[in-house]
């Protein structure tokens, strides 16, 4: 438990602050609604319902107004960059935009259930007491102010022969309702995992009902149909006294002098919520369309096996940093798609390249297109870089990078970038160990990767600096033939499968005993602990951070950082 | 989008419209709304629609993530072949099993949302997809070793050379143990 909180506080306390507003949102306008004499004879009508509705209504627009932030990738780009002198654990906690977008989004469509439940009860409610001939309290608030131009009613529904399904349609707080939670609907199926995962596209273009939903929620409150009694007519009718007589209201009586009440609507609220959010996504996009207009030149491409393209290109102006990724658009293979790709060259390199692998629609046909070779390369539009974990690699004195296939793209462009800094001597390198895991499945992937391995086993050994970088390589879809070669060549010095001085590791990795050894080999040191990879491996990883990490802050921690796309 | 199996989505978006409709359905023959027999229909046809389509199907390309404990309700869709498997009767139940349903309030979400999947079911049916169901693979042997061991031994040490274990060991095993021994899986090493 002590490990967690060390590792996961400033989350668990976003978490709480955030699920506290919610519940004080929720408790304190039920008991406005549930108690204040103002909505005296609207719960005559329509029972704690008002309460439910309005409450969760409150939490709607609270939570409408979190879930753009998440999204707005530049301002939160924007806000690392400014958070350089801030800890570590700050920045690391804008890797979990998603889950919290995901979150609020969760409870957007519960707090919506709860909504659209309340509201059914006062539709029928408000119709049943319309229709209501017996002369009850309820019938006689219902006629109230029912022909006058005046707006003091208070019952919406003035027809005495319509339906709760006709009156929704022809309001417009029902209308914008029954729309905005279709699109709510089709958003969450379409953004399950199964399908955002399998079909990408799907979930794309369905997420834009956003423009929707917000639109609607905005549009939802105008009418005003949720009525109170005016602070004037209270002055002259109170509510507790003259309910108990209401055929002599409006009359002169010896007892108690009672008006007429009037009533008058709440006004509509919600765009003060979620005004200034749409305003900074509106000012992410526009962003990121004029970062995409600027002119990509491709330089180079390169075709590797295993069905992975290597793009270099250059932009004016762009500057990265390592482990940073960028979103890229090819009009030619789809006008409106824009995917993220993480960045494989070094900063100190004149250009900026990423290695794309076969994974999906998308990518496959911007994989034939580029093998086409057409005279005229297909036109490339890039927006970012935008930063996540593994630029705080070299904040680490020492840093454990696990890459399982093509994960290992943010760490190519780490170790690219040790190696210019070694060439240029940079002595104030925080960093001063870092081991290295690449996990894969066949030798094929490999290929474009051993050229950096293999000149920066050079370089160390040129340099003196032999034990700076520990790469350990697991081959993890190994058969009886490959086994038995590696055996049968056991005493040669370079690796048979990839040619390098380090051997290539069979199997997985036993993630106890490499956790042990550096935590022994490093007693006082904080280690950061860098994956790209599959949910799996990101559990046992971090569990081996929480076991290996001493309370102690004088003793070794492991800080784990996830990459998510 | 070339790839994309639109039964998949049309799947999810069904069985949430089931899940609408059984609330929806709830609420009203709860609070005994007018006309509260369509809700009662409508948790009915919502339960149904939630047990059609909880198997998810298989899909053509890669691997498909099965619900939890789809595989008895598997089973029963399967049995009804093409009537399950083909598209168009499915598009054309949803379609006709949300009429009803639209006379009430409570429960006209759930008939938009089955509407909208009966329409990309149809599109499934047009595109020439069908339900196929996620067979059980057989279990595999547990691992040893954490892996890293494919076959362990299966005799306690000491062992005799592997030529005479080819042999019937109760005649040619070079001893023979005192006391019976019981063959332990993970014994190795230790």
């Amino acid at each position: 438990m002590g490990n967690w909180i060390v590792n996961h506080w400033f989350p668990a306390v976003v978490i709480a602050a955030w699920l506290g507003l919610n519940v004080f949102l929720f408790v304190y306008y039920f008991l406005l609604f549930d108690r204040d004499k103002k909505f005296y004879y609207t719960r005559v009508l329509l029972g704690s319902a008002l309460a439910w509705a309005r409450a969760s209504a409150k939490c709607l627009n609270f939570n409408s107004m979190l879930i753009l932030l998440p999204v707005c990738r530049n301002l939160l780009s924007f806000l690392r960059g400014t958070c350089s002198c801030c800890r570590r654990t700050m920045r690391k906690q804008l890797d979990h935009n998603l889950t919290f977008h995901k979150l609020v989004a969760y409870t957007i469509a519960l707090f919506t259930a709860v909504h659209i439940i309340a509201h059914l009860c006062n539709f029928e409610w408000y119709n049943d007491s319309q229709q209501a001939a017996d002369g009850s309290l309820s019938s006689i608030l219902s006629n109230l102010h029912q022909d006058e131009e005046s707006n003091k009613w208070l019952n919406p529904i003035h027809s005495n022969s319509t339906t709760p399904a006709y009156v929704t349609f022809t309001t417009i707080p029902g209308l914008t309702g029954v729309i905005i939670t279709v699109a709510l609907i089709l958003m969450v199926t379409s953004s399950m995992e199964f399908i955002r995962r399998s079909y990408f596209e799907v979930f794309w273009y369905t997420h834009h009902l956003f423009i929707i939903y917000f639109a609607g929620l905005v549009i939802h409150g105008i009418a005003g149909l949720v009525r109170g009694q005016t602070a004037e007519s209270l002055n002259k009718h109170n509510p507790e006294h003259c309910a108990q007589d209401p055929t002599h209201w409006g009359r002169k009586n010896k007892h108690s002098h009672c008006e007429e009440p009037e009533f008058g609507s709440i006004p509509a609220e919600s765009w003060q919520w979620v005004l200034a959010p749409i305003v900074l996504y509106v000012f992410e996009r526009v962003l990121r369309f004029w970062r995409s207009q600027q002119r990509v030149v491709v330089t180079k491409v390169v075709v590797h096996p295993s069905k992975v393209l290597e793009l270099q290109m250059h932009k004016k102006g762009f500057s990265m940093e390592v482990g940073q990724y960028i979103f890229i658009n090819c009009p030619s293979v789809s006008c409106l798609e824009w995917h993220p790709f993480t960045l494989t060259s070094a900063p100190e390199e004149d250009f900026f390249s990423v290695h794309i692998r076969a994974a999906g629609d998308w990518t496959e046909n911007l994989i034939d297109t580029f093998q086409q070779q057409k005279p005229k390369t297909p036109r490339i539009a890039v927006d970012g870089p935008f930063g996540t974990a593994s630029e705080d690699v070299f904040q680490y004195e020492v840093a454990m990078l696990v890459g399982a296939g093509i994960g290992v793209t943010p760490f190519a462009s780490v170790l690219k970038s040790i190696w210019y800094k070694f060439q240029h001597a940079d002595q104030c390198l925080k960093t001063k160990k870092i081991y290295f895991y690449w996990l894969c499945r066949d030798t094929g992937a490999f290929a474009w990767f051993n050229d950096l391995l293999a000149s920066l086993e050079r370089e160390m050994e040129e340099s003196g600096k032999a034990g700076f970088l520990n790469c350990r390589l697991f081959l993890t879809g190994w058969d009886n033939s490959i086994a038995g070669q590696a055996a049968f060549n056991f005493d040669k010095d370079t690796d048979v499968v990839t040619g390098l001085k380090q051997k290539t590791f069979f199997g997985r990795p036993m993630w106890s005993n490499e956790f042990s050894a550096v935590a022994t080999a490093h007693p006082r040191s904080v280690v950061g602990v860098f994956l790209c990879g599959p949910q799996a491996l990101a559990k046992s990883l971090q569990k081996c951070c929480h076991q290996y990490s001493s309370l102690d802050p004088r003793k070794v921690k492991f800080y784990f950082n996830k990459e998510n796309f | 989008m070339g790839r994309i199996e639109w039964a998949m989505w049309a799947n999810e978006q069904a069985l949430a419209s089931g899940l609408i409709l059984v609330t929806g359905g709830t609420v009203a023959v709860a609070a005994q709304f007018k006309g509260w027999q369509f809700a009662a229909y409508a948790i009915v046809a919502g339960v149904f629609i939630c047990l059609l389509e909880y198997p998810r199907g298989k899909r053509k390309k890669g691997s498909t993530m099965e619900r939890c404990g789809q595989k008895y309700l598997t089973a029963v869709v399967k049995v009804f072949g093409p009537v399950t498997r083909n598209y168009y009767v499915r598009a054309i139940l949803h379609a006709a099993l949300a009429v009803p349903a639209g006379f009430l309030l409570s429960t006209i979400l759930g008939t938009a949302c089955l509407g909208i999947a009966s329409a990309i079911y149809l599109l499934a049916a047009i595109r020439g997809e069908e339900w196929n169901p996620i067979e059980q693979k057989p279990q595999e042997r547990p691992q040893v070793g954490g892996g890293t061991i494919k076959q362990p031994p299966t005799m306690p040490p000491p062992r005799p050379p592997p030529e005479t274990r080819k042999k019937q060991p109760a005649e040619e095993a070079s001893q023979e143990n005192p006391i019976p021994v019981t063959i332990e899986v993970g014994g190795v090493g230790r």
